[in-house]
């Protein structure tokens, strides 16, 4: 099973999804535990594979490599570094969280729903661990599917308008990726005029490609991930889909969803295309700092408490973005951890204003207000979850963003202390948005008739947010369990890079070497005649 | 007592689990009263015994690293989670817990009956232990987790009786303001670590007094950060205006958070870099005008308060000025005695309001108060004695440490300077006095058919009067040269602020001052202080009639309209601007108008190439020979 460790992580959940679909849809208790108890099987594997990687080491592990089309040169190619093994671990704990946020808030098509969760499990799983461009492709634009439905069939009033707004707006970042994976598969065949999708072979090929190819497929293959991101000002069809999404839907999309193009501008645009990512570097920057205080900006002044926590999720990814093209250890570091922070704290915070929905039907905040008094343990819950978000020293938020500050401020790739002061600010809007937040739910008198009797959080809510408090306080207290596993990555990934520059110079030297001996032969010719 | 050190953290961190986790299962107040305090006593009597420990060694070695383990590594980036042990770490812990534990006790009388008191008592342990964090840590990193642990804590609990509405305003207000400083704090660390390699303090203090030739605006830049930082811990100008309304928490935290402690965490992490500051004298000619205008400011503010805890919370701020004037002329074991004898009065002060509160019926309007000397014979005397500390009356603790301040102010700055905090100190007596004079003498001006005052249980009033008893004679600590006896407290602290001093005495080259100047100064001080007391007596003692304030004992009434100011010139631009032009134009209108304008025109597009499929067979063939046409000609021609 060594062998095949990875490929049985992305289709154990996805085989066993399907007897789901042969259960009576009356036996909604037996789906129900059926799915949550593969989900948490599978977390045991993604568990197993844990305890099996080698974090000493930054290749990649596991890896398996079989012919799948042949004709396009194309391999089912897996493989796990400490980067990816965080997200997977990130993706098979979110899962079973999703499934209990889920027991009683799905009323309708019980069985697809449970069905498209595990799929979508599976898919996720790829996309985290495909090593084969045209694989990784197949496994990002699955996602979409399961996604499209979650939103459409089990979201609120104004679905319908929401899932085709995120399936349309990706879907046009998906297609420029798929062009750009077409023609660097063509650029960089290690044998001209053969295709390859092996990414790695392509990275060591693509990153010495011109500075003018490397800028147009850096921007064709980023533009689809930073949608995804969303950066700002990619951003809009995030708020409406949070909105109309149910509560998993949220959790999902933002813990999981989101982290698919931060993953893929490390992985894809970074490793791939050295040149074009430092060329890139002043615009995303720019972007990732606007986005930080304008999502908090935007956040402060929402009405609708599931808009508030999209507008906060602009903000925390754009300290990622800017982790990212930091290109420091500190800043990596901190941009992956951030990932898993972000997944975990805004994870939370839409399990929470589910729980607030489920109970009232809306989420307009001033439908709310002193709810603590009706439900002191809920209180408690949420205010560490946003405390969390608003990066308290001791919870897991502010680990991620003081990485990403620390490895950022000298950076020499964004060349400028300012991109790293200005999104500082974000620790005072953080607390901004959230406290006032939590005030106008949670404190003062109980206003309204309909809250007086509120019931406090149920065991199956507190089975559902209480794995992802634990990883809170232990990624605060303790960070450096989950900093180990990807510091040998990162610091393989910084150093690939920095050796991609190095053979990009070296091929540029050659090829105005070249230049130079043509011009020469085009000038001695005319002599000669 | 070194080797269960850990306990000192560890115990108020399980006082706090417990309580917070199981206190409701418990139900018992005296339970979980008694677990808590346990858990800031024993902490208090290792502190005591690693004093002793440390006084046998010699003072260079008074210096102990506790290593515990390493919180956050990767990349060049190594923070432990270790402590420092030195003079001044130490008076910090022993002010934290031992305060802390009286006031703990305090808590259990003032808060029966509360019902979520198991709650009350895992928030102050949370507290204690975060507070020791900060005074304890060996790198900013470890400080800054104990600087927002107590923000937190403070958040929390001046929100505790959350049902009230204005709680929740001035608990948020408290965090967010703290976390304009904290700005600065993140940004001076940013700074450090990538500069020096490193946030360990004594790595840090180590590389600046190295000798190595340094970037002056570096420096500046991270002692003027830092202090950002401080102005919000310890409510100094312009980040003040969160305390007064802090007030709006259960006394015991007023007096614990809000007066003996927290608010004192931006003087202790100066004092904790002064050799940094000590190099950049721009800097501390900014921290000394800042002290000065804040403590002149918050007193006069007090001059028109009514309601007792506010007077307390402003002459806070006020006291605090005074340490911040002390560390502005580097004398910082000063400011540290100034800070230990401050956490004594004042909480006494605090934790006496509230024992006259409690005994009012929740009332803290002094006007409505009169007369109580009678009635609350240890809460008015205990009360008496932090007022006439706080005003400078000899031998009472407060006399030592604001008579050394004035000292070092008139050599180590201007005569001008010197008269303002004079004048400060004058306003100070004043005030306290109105605020003795209103509360205890005169006729009961309440409804005496209704309120019936009545001293407040032992484990309120056994607090007070240890508080007293302290802020007596906690003094002589300290006792200043012109008397002739040693000053134990600087010499305690001496190793640590030794090279801040030298550096101080290179720049600052100021020769012998003469006996007779000081005692003059101190008679002048003395005197001035004592007119002011007496005057205030006078004034209020018999005074029963109230006129609403006009002119610019308004402006003082309503503090110089500051929080309105901004209020109309930081809050209201942005919240606006982002709703009504971000939001609602920007991000709505114009970014997303686009996206969907986009689609719509693809919608469009398409509609209208539809038509071209009319479904008529003619039309088809029609356009089939057309193209037949267009190619041949375009064969035959081209």
């Amino acid at each position: 099973m060594i062998n095949s460790i990875l490929s049985t992580l992305i289709f154990l959940p996805v085989i066993l999804s399907l007897p789901v679909l042969f259960f009576r849809k009356e036996n909604y208790k037996i789906i129900k535990f059926y799915s949550l108890t593969i989900s948490l099987l599978v977390f045991a594997f993604a568990i197993f594979l844990f305890t099996k990687f080698q974090p000493e080491s930054g290749e990649y592990q596991f890896v398996e490599r079989v012919l799948w089309i042949k004709s396009t040169n194309t391999f089912f190619y897996l493989g796990v570094d400490g980067f990816s093994m965080l997200l997977v671990l990130l993706t098979a704990l979110i899962i079973p969280v999703c499934i209990l946020a889920s027991w009683n808030s799905i009323k309708i098509k019980i069985k697809e729903y449970f069905f498209l969760m595990l799929l979508l499990e599976g898919a996720l799983f790829g996309v985290f661990l495909s090593l084969d461009t045209i694989l990784f492709y197949v496994f990002w634009e699955f996602i979409l599917i399961p996604m499209y439905f979650m939103i459409g069939i089990w979201g609120s009033e104004n679905r319908i308008y929401a899932t085709l707004k995120f399936f349309l707006y990706t879907m046009f970042g998906s297609v420029l990726l798929l062009i750009g994976i077409i023609w660097v598969g063509f650029l960089a065949s290690p044998i001209p005029g053969l295709f390859t999708s092996d990414l790695i072979e392509i990275s060591r090929i693509s990153s010495t490609l011109p500075l003018d190819k490397q800028v147009y497929l850096i921007i064709i293959f980023t533009l689809g991930f930073l949608i995804k991101v969303p950066l700002f000002p990619f951003h809009t069809w995030l708020p409406d889909a949070h909105v109309q999404a149910p509560t998993a839907g949220s959790v999902i999309l933002a813990a999981l969803l989101l982290k698919m193009g931060t993953y893929g501008l490390i992985r894809f645009s970074m490793g791939m295309f050295p040149i074009g990512f430092i060329e890139l570097t002043p615009y995303i920057a720019v972007l990732a700092v606007i986005g930080i205080v304008y999502g908090a900006l935007l956040s402060i002044v929402q009405t609708d408490m599931k808009k508030l926590v999209a507008y906060s999720s602009v903000s925390h990814m754009g300290f990622i973005v800017l982790g990212t093209f930091a290109l420091t250890v500190e800043a990596m570091q901190g941009a992956i951890i951030q990932m898993i922070n972000h997944g975990l704290s805004t994870g939370s915070l839409f399990l929470i204003v589910g729980m607030l929905y489920e109970r009232r039907h809306t989420k307009e905040i001033v439908q709310y207000g002193g709810i603590k008094k009706v439900m002191p343990v809920f209180s408690a819950i949420f205010l560490i979850v946003s405390l969390s978000s608003i990066g308290l020293p001791g919870l897991n938020g502010f680990i991620g963003e003081f990485l990403i500050l620390i490895g950022s401020f000298n950076s020499q790739n964004l060349g400028s202390h300012w991109y790293t002061i200005i999104s500082t600010t974000a620790v005072i809007l953080s607390a901004v948005y959230l406290l006032w937040l939590f005030q106008r739910v949670m404190l003062g008198p109980v206003e309204k008739e309909e809250n007086k009797s509120l019931k406090d959080i149920s065991k199956i809510e507190l089975a559902s947010i209480l794995p992802l408090l634990l990883f809170i306080v232990w990624i605060g207290v303790q960070p450096n369990t989950f900093l180990k596993v990807s510091e040998n990555s990162v610091k393989k990934v910084l150093t690939n890079f920095e050796n991609a520059k190095k053979s990009y110079e070296q091929k540029q030297i050659e090829r105005d070497q070249l230049k130079e001996l043509e011009k020469n032969q085009q000038s001695t010719q005319p002599i000669q005649e | 007592m070194l080797k269960i050190f850990y306990l000192v953290p560890l115990l108020p961190l399980l006082g706090f689990l417990i309580n917070f986790l199981i206190g409701k299962k418990i139900n018992n107040e005296k339970i979980s009263g008694i677990i808590s305090s346990v858990a800031v006593l024993i902490p208090f009597i290792i502190g005591v015994g690693v004093l002793f420990e440390i006084l046998a060694l010699p003072p260079e070695a008074r210096t102990i690293p506790i290593h515990y383990f390493s919180w956050l590594f990767t990349g060049i980036l190594n923070v432990n989670f270790a402590y420092v042990v030195d003079p001044l770490s130490l008076v910090m812990l022993l002010v934290v817990t031992g305060v802390g534990f009286l006031i703990h006790v305090y808590s259990l009388g003032y808060m029966h009956g509360d019902k979520e008191y198991h709650i009350f008592f895992s928030y102050m342990n949370l507290f204690i232990f975060a507070m020791l964090q900060l005074v304890l840590a060996d790198n900013f990193l470890l400080i800054f987790l104990g600087w927002e642990g107590v923000g937190l804590c403070s958040y929390l609990l001046i929100g505790f009786w959350y049902e009230k509405k204005f709680t929740g305003d001035a608990a948020k207000k408290a965090f967010v303001v703290n976390r304009i400083g904290d700005f600065g704090f993140m940004t001076a660390m940013l700074l450090i670590f990538n500069n020096f390699g490193t946030l360990d303090i004594t790595h840090f203090i180590g590389k600046i007094s190295s000798g190595v030739p340094l970037n002056d605006g570096l420096l500046v830049a991270i002692a003027l950060l830092l202090f950002l930082g401080a102005t919000g811990k310890s409510a100094q100008i312009p980040l003040f205006v969160w305390l007064p309304d802090a007030m709006a928490g259960p006394t015991p935290v007023s007096a614990l958070i809000h007066a003996a402690t927290m608010v004192t965490a931006g003087v202790y992490l100066i004092a904790r870099v002064s050799l940094l500051y000590s190099l950049v004298p721009l800097v501390n000619s900014i921290i000394l005008i800042l002290g000065i205008f804040t403590a002149l400011l918050a007193a006069t503010m007090a001059l028109k308060q009514n309601d007792i805890k506010k007077i307390l919370a402003y002459s806070t701020i006020s006291q605090l000025g005074f340490m911040f004037i002390a560390l502005g002329v580097s004398a910082y074991h000063i400011a540290v005695f100034h800070l230990m004898t401050h956490a004594f009065f004042k909480a006494l002060m605090f934790l006496g309001s509230g024992s006259v509160i409690h005994s009012m019926h929740e009332e803290q309007d002094i006007r409505n108060m009169g007369g109580l000397k009678d009635k609350l014979k240890i809460t008015y005397i205990t009360f008496l004695i932090g007022a006439l500390a706080i005003s400078g009356i000899p031998p009472l603790s407060g006399f030592f440490s604001k008579d050394e301040i004035l000292w070092n102010t008139f050599i180590g700055s201007n005569p001008v300077f010197y008269i303002i905090v004079l004048f400060t100190a004058m306003l100070t007596a004043f005030y306290m006095f109105r605020l003795v004079a209103l509360t205890f003498f005169g006729k009961p001006r309440y409804n005496t058919d209704h309120v019936h005052p009545h001293e407040s249980p032992a484990s309120m009033t056994i607090p007070l009067i240890i508080l007293a008893v302290l802020a007596a004679i906690g003094g002589f600590v300290g006792l200043p040269h012109y008397t002739g006896a040693v000053n134990y407290f600087e010499h305690f602290l001496e190793p640590v602020f030794r090279q801040a001093s030298t550096v101080y005495s290179t720049i600052h080259p100021h020769g012998e001052h003469s006996i007779t100047l000081e005692l003059i100064l101190v008679a002048v001080s003395v005197i001035a202080a004592g007119f002011a007391a007496f005057l205030s007596f006078r004034l209020f003692s018999k005074k029963d009639k109230f006129e609403n304030e006009k002119g610019f004992g308004k402006i003082l009434e309503d503090k110089y309209y500051i929080d309105e100011a901004y209020d109309y010139a930081v809050i209201t631009p942005i919240q606006k601007t982002s709703e009504n032009f971000l939001w609602k134009i920007f991000d709505v209108k114009i970014i997303d108008g686009f996206v969907n304008w986009l689609a719509g025109y693809f919608v469009k597009l398409s509609a209208d190439w539809r038509k071209i499929q009319t479904g008529v067979i003619q039309d088809y063939t029609t356009i089939t020979v057309a193209g037949i046409v267009v190619i041949i000609l375009y064969l035959l021609f081209l």
